[in-house]
């Protein structure tokens, strides 16, 4: 069996599987329950400062996207950072470390944005033996009212300078968690590592309204008649979060800066794909809160089987394997043609792959009176929605076509040599090529 | 074993109570019980939407299957029977008793794609008893016109003539010769497909479009003549269904205990105390289609020890389709096939059934001159029906000849269902019913 065991700046735990900052982590008890089943670390839920806890509602705080079977694929929420004491927290983590010493445990903070609010918490937690800290400025709903969250998220300034004050007064690692509520995530990762920052973390919740009550014509979860925009999370974040990821791994700027992925994570899978695009650990909430602690295994079973089949002996082997072949549209080979290729065998003849392309893409695939359905090549612009609304796998797949072969849609001879937008006749500012 | 102490099952001839009133109701219960919501919103999700679908395309009513579907996946079970009703004012009994896996179902991708269709009939049964429910009826009546039609039937095939005539807002009456509506929805079919009830409920519902009025009683033939009827109405439907049933062309037929299956099963539905219905210790039902499975499997579960049902020709040629055959043998019905009827003995009573066996060549079917007697204490003729009207209308393979939706060879008078040429089926018999009214309203205001 692969070995799991992750290092995370210098922070050894037993699998890259960390819980994030949220319910699951909030108190002694979970925590303690979510080691008992395997989790490898966790990031305690968000301290606050000294002084009477934040309160939350006392209506429901989260709202829910379901797919078919009532299948949990996002959930919101208006929830707060921990809603209990700070000396309360802090004696919970210290026992709890002491317990566990084999597993990561950090402390997720957030407090004023003032010097001296950081500069008082933070020797408090380190007297609890934590293995590093988490700045959360990710909250989108409630505390960024009270200028805290995702209001200092979204100034690369702040970032840079409540980093910078964490680094003065704290000297074990600092990871900047990120908030995907803004238009370019490289910015405040850039900020982050401008202050020192270790690492960053990402992403956390996405500002969203998952429904609409249409009976009191009220925003869900509804709290007397009136809902707020609440944090989004699960797996329908996923794609938003990989992408953020991704692109913090590849931009000259922040390359290399450690990150612990996070955003719907719910199989080994997800958090394989996580890690190829640079993650050197991962974050898991949603996935926790649906099934329980005991997800983790799959998990850890499914990560080192695919590990062990693909010959990676530590999660080192790939993490940030995919970051070089994520790429910007401009460098696409634009000289790869493919084709949509019918198993006529595996078909089912639904004909939703004829709808899709004849309503709504290039009128690329014909139907014959007795529902057989076949790509027309000299249409077929290779778009994959077909393959995409194919309710049979691989029924349908793309296929490349031979360099030499004429493309019959262009009645152009396919090309065995890159080429991209960048040098393309048709493209205004083309660089000349050479002769 | 005496007689007299023999109980149940093992009660010698024809007796009744075989079995306790508690048993008896758990047998006679929905043979599909209906989904409840969640089931049916995970049943909803697996249909594909299809393109063209298959499944419209193989329901005679052509209701827009995916459509439907795609509505109670949306939450909105009621506008997803309206959607059914458009097309098939009988949709609640069609989802009870169509043999979907020769119709819709069998034509499902999902079929093909993995042996488990969407279970389209008990979605339409979702839809339809949740707007049923609901008071009042979803469809309003056109302006009136002035115009009277006469219906003779109301089986399906007239109830559904009749109601979109009302819709077109034209007035008609159904002239039915048994004393209750419904035709063999309500004397036919199997008790277990339509329970509480539902075939009565069901006209009653249909009736509130209004502008239908039943004459119950009035048999075409006896009481009325189509003369008459055409000379009284502007238009005239004949939905009679099919009033003979086929004789049994054997030795000793006449004996006490040879009955008609229908008559068996239309006592049955008509009862209201199933422990009082009488039925034999060894049962025979000789035929192959639904009526023969249905006296088959019916009489099994009123607790007859033994039924067989005994079919002429190989499995492959019963009407009945797989599904139904399989429900025969899970309630305990031996299926014997390549056996046909030779002789009833007994001393005036049946007490055995002599078959020849039978084996078919070139398509023609022969007998072996090798025997077998069964005993019999109550024999089933299930071999088919025909029509017993003749009001002077041509005809064609024994039925009432029609060309396109309905049209006999007499002006102004419709036929559809059982008593013209095609499936003898619910659905068949609505489709037939709506497409001549179509035929009639543009007849008659076109
Ligand atoms: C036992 C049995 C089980 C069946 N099971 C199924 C099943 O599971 N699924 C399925 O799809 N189909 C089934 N069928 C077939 C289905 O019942 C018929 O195809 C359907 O009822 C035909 O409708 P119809 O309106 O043409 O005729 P009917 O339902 O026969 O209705 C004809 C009506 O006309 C009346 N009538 C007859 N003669 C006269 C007259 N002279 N004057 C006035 N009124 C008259 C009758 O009393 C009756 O009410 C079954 C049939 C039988 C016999
Ligand atoms: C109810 C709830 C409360 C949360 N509270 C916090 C918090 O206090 N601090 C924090 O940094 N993130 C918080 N989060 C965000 C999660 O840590 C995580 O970033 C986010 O849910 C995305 O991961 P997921 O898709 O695995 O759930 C919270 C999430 C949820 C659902
Ligand atoms: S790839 Fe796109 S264009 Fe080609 S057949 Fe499929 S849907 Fe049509
Ligand atoms: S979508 Fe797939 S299964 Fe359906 S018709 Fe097209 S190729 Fe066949
Ligand atoms: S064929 Fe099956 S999957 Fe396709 S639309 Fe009909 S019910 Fe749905």
């Amino acid at each position: 069996m692969a070995d799991l065991t992750t290092d995370f700046l210098g922070i050894t735990s037993p699998n890259p599987f960390w819980l994030a900052s949220a319910p699951p982590t909030d108190k002694e008890y979970n925590v303690r329950r979510a080691f008992e089943a395997g989790w490898g670390g966790v990031v305690w839920k968000t301290l606050g400062a000294e002084g009477p806890p934040v309160v939350n509602v006392n209506g429901p705080r989260y709202g829910v996207i379901h797919g078919a079977d009532r299948r949990v694929l996002g959930i919101n929420n208006i929830e707060l950072i921990t809603d209990r004491p700070l000396e309360v927290n802090l004696e919970e983590m210290a026992r709890v470390k002491a317990d566990y010493p084999d597993r990561a445990l950090i402390a997720s903070i957030m407090v004023p944005c003032e010097e001296a609010a950081w500069k008082a918490i933070l020797p408090r937690v380190m007297e609890t033996g934590a293995d590093g800290i988490e700045l959360n400025f990710g909250c989108p709903h409630g505390m960024a009212e009270r200028g805290m969250g995702s209001a200092v998220g979204q100034v690369p300034e702040y970032i840079e300078m409540v980093t910078r004050w964490c680094k003065t007064y704290y000297d074990r690692p600092v990871i900047v968690k990120l908030t995907p509520n803004i238009t370019d995530i490289r910015k405040p990762a850039l900020a982050a590592k401008n202050g020192g920052a270790d690492a960053v973390s990402l992403i956390n919740t996405i500002n969203s309204i998952t429904s609409v009550n249409l009976d009191a014509m009220a925003p869900e979860p509804m709290i007397d008649g009136k809902g707020t925009h609440g944090g989004y999370c699960g797996p329908a974040v996923k794609p938003i979060a990989m992408n953020m990821v991704a692109e913090i791994a590849r931009d000259p700027e922040t390359r290399g800066l450690p990150i612990s992925g996070i955003g719907g994570i719910t199989t080994w899978r997800d958090a394989a794909e996580f890690m190829a695009l640079g993650a050197g650990n991962v974050q898991v909430c949603t996935a926790a809160m649906t099934y329980g602690f005991k997800i983790v295994e799959e998990m850890k079973r499914g990560l080192s089987a695919w590990m062990d089949e693909k010959g990676y002996r530590s999660t080192h082997d790939f993490i940030g394997r995919a970051v070089p072949n994520v790429t910007d549209w401009q460098y696409l080979n634009l000289n790869y043609v493919t084709k949509a290729q019918i198993d006529q065998e595996a078909c089912i003849k639904c004909g939703r792959c004829y709808a899709a392309c004849e309503d709504t893409s290039h009128q690329a695939i014909a139907m014959s009176a007795d529902r057989t359905f076949t790509v027309k090549d000299d249409e077929c612009v290779a778009c994959n929605l077909c393959v995409d609304v194919c309710p049979v796998e691989n029924c349908i797949t793309m296929q490349e076509m031979a360099a030499g072969a004429v493309d019959p849609r262009t009645g152009k001879v396919v090309q065995d040599q890159y080429a991209n937008w960048t040098s393309h006749p048709n493209n205004p500012a083309a660089v000349q090529a050479a002769e | 074993m005496t007689s007299r102490h023999a109980t149940g099952p093992h009660i010698p001839g024809i007796a009744a109570g075989r079995i306790d009133a508690a048993t008896l109701h758990e047998n006679f219960a929905d043979l599909h019980a209906a989904y409840d919501p969640h089931e049916a919103a995970v049943a909803a999700d697996r249909c594909y939407f299809c393109h063209d679908a298959p499944c419209i395309t193989a329901c005679p009513t052509a209701i827009d299957i995916p459509l439907f579907i795609r509505q109670i996946a949306t939450g909105q079970p009621e506008a997803a029977a309206k959607t059914i009703f458009e097309q098939n004012i009988l949709g609640g009994m069609c989802a009870r008793v169509c043999p979907t896996e020769t119709l819709c179902e069998e034509a499902c991708v999902r079929e093909a794609a993995e042996g488990k269709p969407v279970e389209i009939g008990r979605l339409q049964r979702h839809a339809t008893d949740s707007l049923m429910a609901r008071q009042g009826h979803p469809f309003a009546r056109a302006a009136a016109t002035g115009k009277r039609v006469a219906v003779v039937g109301a089986g399906p095939a007239g109830l559904s003539c009749a109601h979109r005539l009302a819709m077109h807002g034209h007035d008609v009456t159904i002239y039915e010769a048994k004393p209750r509506a419904g035709g063999l929805n309500e004397y036919g079919i199997a008790a277990y497909k339509a329970t509480n009830d539902f075939a009565a409920r069901e006209v009653e519902w249909l009736l509130g479009i209004g502008g239908i009025t039943i004459e119950n009683g009035k048999a075409l033939g006896r009481d009325i003549t189509l003369e008459s009827l055409r000379a009284d109405y502007d238009a005239v439907f004949l939905g009679h269904g099919l009033g003979g049933v086929n004789g049994l062309d054997a030795e000793g037929a006449d004996r006490a205990g040879v009955e008609d299956a229908v008559d068996f099963i239309a006592t049955l539905r008509q009862s209201d105390d199933l422990t009082s219905l009488p039925v034999g210790r060894h049962v025979v039902v000789i035929g192959g289609g639904m009526t023969a499975v249905d006296a088959a499997v019916q009489s099994k579960l009123l607790g007859a020890e033994e039924v067989t049902l005994a079919y002429r020709r190989g499995r492959d040629r019963m009407g009945a389709s797989r599904f139904e055959q399989d429900l025969a043998a899970s309630k305990g019905v031996r299926l014997l096939f390549n056996v046909a009827p030779r002789a009833v003995h007994g001393n005036g009573t049946v007490r055995e059934i002599e078959f020849e066996y039978t084996h078919e060549v070139d398509g023609r079917l022969q007998g072996t001159g090798e025997t077998v007697r069964l005993p019999a204490d109550q024999v089933f003729r299930a071999i088919g029906q025909n029509l017993s009207e003749d009001a002077g209308l041509d005809r064609a393979g024994g039925k009432i000849a029609v060309t396109g939706p309905g049209r006999t060879s007499m002006q102004g008078v419709w036929a559809g269902g059982d008593c013209t040429p095609g499936e003898d089926l619910t659905v068949v018999a609505v489709a037939e019913g709506r497409d001549a009214a179509e035929d009639i309203n543009d007849a008659l205001v076109g």
